[in-house]
């Protein structure tokens, strides 16, 4: 699919431009479909267009194989982001971006009839396939000017990647030819771990918004510029012919508050649009360079805050949210316009952004969301003789069935998915407890009904470097409090006051909650399975994982694997669904959460 | 560490010379000597005891204050321990005599109250509690009238990242 938007920076006509863009690009995707059965004929063939060409992959989390991956159902914006990208979801998916139903973007970029065009269409992604298409982009680029970056997220999401700490996915980004990126799990192999990977990676690492703590400062603790504090080098400048474009890396800006602070303890994050706005001002002052580009791991609705606050960035590619959002939206500031894209997870997505760069300015741009459909790309032999090399040590291990899935198996949505609707299962019923949690993460792969469940597909759900289990008792006023701060962390109106992740799910207990609520009160109806109301007085038993604070347990793929090895069979338990509230016609909610 | 090392000037020098200067102006170094209708040289006890931040303001200053994007305060969106809190207040409005720190959800409002000897640069940091989320507010006192900021600091238990 291509999806071009030719936009002038700054000013008027890069909106005007975005407009008739968007207008014109419905028709190729409808004449495509009535033609060609969509065998997906002519979708990497693009038109050249400027002088260099950035391409832009996210939130892989260590895919290295192909994957199913369902785009979420549930995806709702409140206030202000009610009903925009990114949180258009199905059908009003489809219309906003011009893609017919039942074609291959329909089934890449939305969850709907997501079974039979996984049966269609096949999986997407996979470092060998996506080696192929990066190859083929770098020599249609012009003058052979391309640029390979990765927003992050990249090396955590595998058995393997866990098992070898991010090692793994070091060589296949070497091997990729990454030479940028950012990063938010990558710290959850800790500082020295993160520093081990970086002392291989032949790319570099970026990120403005990673200061040392005072103490640390204090006590000589490494950095990459003692006179600011910053840890890692901001930015990086890339020479295209005589044009110079320059990439700023925002880390997740929340790494020692959603994960354990004890993998970074000397690090303080944070948005930091004060250091990003004199950064931003001195790559234009003194460094003259031609365009700015910021690798955000900030998530879409920071960033789109952020696009409105700080001035002269042309683009923001972005990630974290795992939003695939075909074209950018375009944000306005003090400076101009600055446009914000998402490029999806798991490596199903290749961004292709071809800039025409005039000295000083960035003159048009077109941003492409490529799908990357593993049936129409011919696997590159040196990426597969590596990820066969890396999964060798592994594979009886991880090649182990565990069980058979009875129906479809996902994760991605904002209050549950069946997935971790089985993990919950698990936790209650391996722990004995009698309400279960387990984290909103928005990774970890699909599996049909039908399909075998291998050791691998357990790790892709629950493998990170804090896994253990807990069962520990909380009064029924505890877990609401838990459930109220997690969801505010997912609709609090002000995006800057949101981590990305979904809902925490729960087992043994149902609830409505109302995202356009006030914080603290969005929840209600707190129902233990079996219809007794939640007793804030009362103490229960509760199972869960991934715990901020240091556990002792066993980790939580021993549990699912305890529990699926019960029958060799992945049911599920009758628990009530979550009851959302005030969505009726929201766009970004697609019906039963 | 070397006593003579070139790192005598860096951040670490400049962290301890920073140290020192608000120290100085928090104990009031010279204010004694210009005592305006507004500010006592006493320890203001009674204002430390007022439960809301107004109260507070009202107490120590004897009016309100007017929100100015004169006063920059910075603290974290959500912060990443809500026991030590970093935040820093900093103005570029002239004659100011005193910045006061509220964190409005505190059994007391009142964090920090500094106050400036003429020619002092008007920039203040602290690490200041918070038990949950909370209107943080910056108060300047300059030229006899009184300028604030206010940012919203969220506390949260954690967990649960993408």
């Amino acid at each position: 699919m291509t999806r071009d938007l030719d936009a002038s920076s700054p000013g008027l006509r890069r909106r005007q431009l975005l407009q008739a863009g968007g207008a014109a690009l419905a028709l190729p995707f409808l004449w495509r479909r009535a033609l060609a059965q969509d065998t997906g004929a002519g979708l990497y063939e693009l038109q050249p267009f400027g002088n260099a060409r950035l391409l832009h992959m996210t939130d892989t989390h260590a895919q290295l194989r192909p994957v199913l991956f369902r785009e979420p159902s549930v995806n709702i914006g409140i206030g202000a982001m009610r009903g925009r990208p990114p949180h258009l979801v199905g059908e009003a998916f489809l219309k906003r971006f011009g893609i017919a139903p039942g074609s291959r973007e329909g089934y890449a970029f939305t969850y709907l009839d997501f079974e039979a065009g996984a049966k269609r269409y096949g999986r997407l992604g996979g470092f060998a396939h996506l080696r192929s298409l990066v190859g083929r982009l770098r020599a249609e680029a012009p003058g052979g000017h391309a640029m390979l970056v990765d927003g992050g997220d990249l090396w955590q999401g595998s058995g393997l990647s866990n098992a070898r700490k991010g090692a793994d996915m070091v060589e296949a980004a070497n091997l990729l030819g990454i030479e940028a990126m950012t990063g938010h799990w990558e710290f959850t192999y800790g500082q020295d771990g993160l520093r081990a990977n970086l002392d291989r990676f032949k790319g570099e690492f970026l990120a403005q918004n990673v200061f040392l703590t005072e103490e640390a400062a204090f006590n000589e603790a490494p950095a990459f510029d003692s006179a600011s504090g910053r840890v890692f080098k901001p930015a990086t400048v890339k020479a295209f012919g005589d044009r110079r474009v320059a990439i700023i890396g925002q880390a997740f800006p929340y790494v020692p508050i959603a994960h354990p602070k004890r993998f970074t303890p000397d690090w303080t994050f944070g948005i930091r649009d004060h250091e990003l706005q004199a950064l931003v001002d001195d790559l234009r002052g003194k460094e003259k360079v031609d365009a700015v580009v910021l690798l955000s791991h900030n998530g879409m609705d920071v960033d789109l805050k952020l696009a409105s606050r700080v001035s002269g960035i042309d683009l923001i590619l972005g990630g974290h949210t795992h939003d695939a959002v075909p074209e950018p939206v375009a944000v306005e500031n003090s400076g101009g316009k600055t446009l914000v894209s998402n490029a999806g997870s798991n490596g199903k997505f290749l961004a292709v952004v071809d800039l025409d760069l005039a000295p000083g300015s960035l003159r048009g741009i077109r941003y492409r969301l490529l799908p990357v459909f593993a049936d129409l790309l011919k696997p590159d032999a040196e990426m597969e003789a590596l990820i066969a090399s890396l999964e060798a040590p592994h594979a009886a291990a991880f090649g182990r069935r565990v069980a058979t899935a009875e129906g479809l198996l996902y994760r991605r949505g904002n209050f549950t998915g069946t997935m971790d609707h089985l993990l919950c299962d698990a936790l209650r019923g391996q722990l004995d407890a009698e309400i279960s949690l387990s984290p909103g993460f928005r990774w970890g792969t699909t599996t049909l009904a039908g399909g075998e469940i291998t050791a691998a597909d357990v790790l892709a759900q629950t493998a990170t470097t804090y896994s253990e289990v807990y069962v520990q008792p909380m009064t029924g006023a505890q877990i609401r409090s838990i459930l109220e701060d997690v969801c505010d962390n997912l609709f609090n109106p002000d995006p800057y006051y949101q981590q990305g992740g979904d809902m925490v799910r729960v087992g043994g207990l149902s609830y409505r909650c109302e995202p356009g609520a006030e914080s603290g009160k969005r929840l209600s109806n707190l129902t233990l399975t079996g219809g007794a109301p939640l007793d804030p007085a009362r103490t229960y038993k509760v199972a869960g994982w991934a715990s901020v604070n240091t556990q002792e347990g066993k980790p939580v793929w021993e549990v699912l694997e305890a529990h699926l090895g019960r029958s060799g069979r992945a049911t599920l338990s009758a628990d009530k669904p979550v009851e959302v509230g005030g969505v009726a016609g929201n766009p970004g909610y697609g019906g039963a959460a | 560490m070397a006593a003579y090392d070139s790192k005598m000037f860096d951040r670490r020098f400049v962290l301890r010379a920073a140290g020192l200067g608000s120290v100085l102006a928090a104990t009031g170094f010279g204010f004694p000597l210009r005592a305006s209708a507004s500010t006592a040289a006493a320890y203001p006890a009674d204002a430390f005891k007022q439960k809301g931040e107004a109260d507070a303001v009202k107490t120590l200053f004897g009016q309100a204050a007017t929100a100015s994007d004169k006063v920059k305060l910075d603290a974290p969106e959500i912060a990443e321990n809500g026991a030590v809190v970093p935040v820093s207040v900093s103005t570029d409005l002239p004659d100011v005599t005193a910045i006061a720190i509220l964190v409005a959800e505190n059994p007391s409002a009142l964090a920090a109250l500094y106050k400036f000897a003429p020619g002092t640069p008007p920039t203040v940091a602290s690490r200041l509690k918070m038990a949950k989320t909370t209107p943080v507010i910056a108060v300047v006192e300059a030229g006899g009238k009184l300028y604030s900021a206010t940012r919203e600091v969220k506390v949260t238990v954690g967990g649960c990242g993408g």
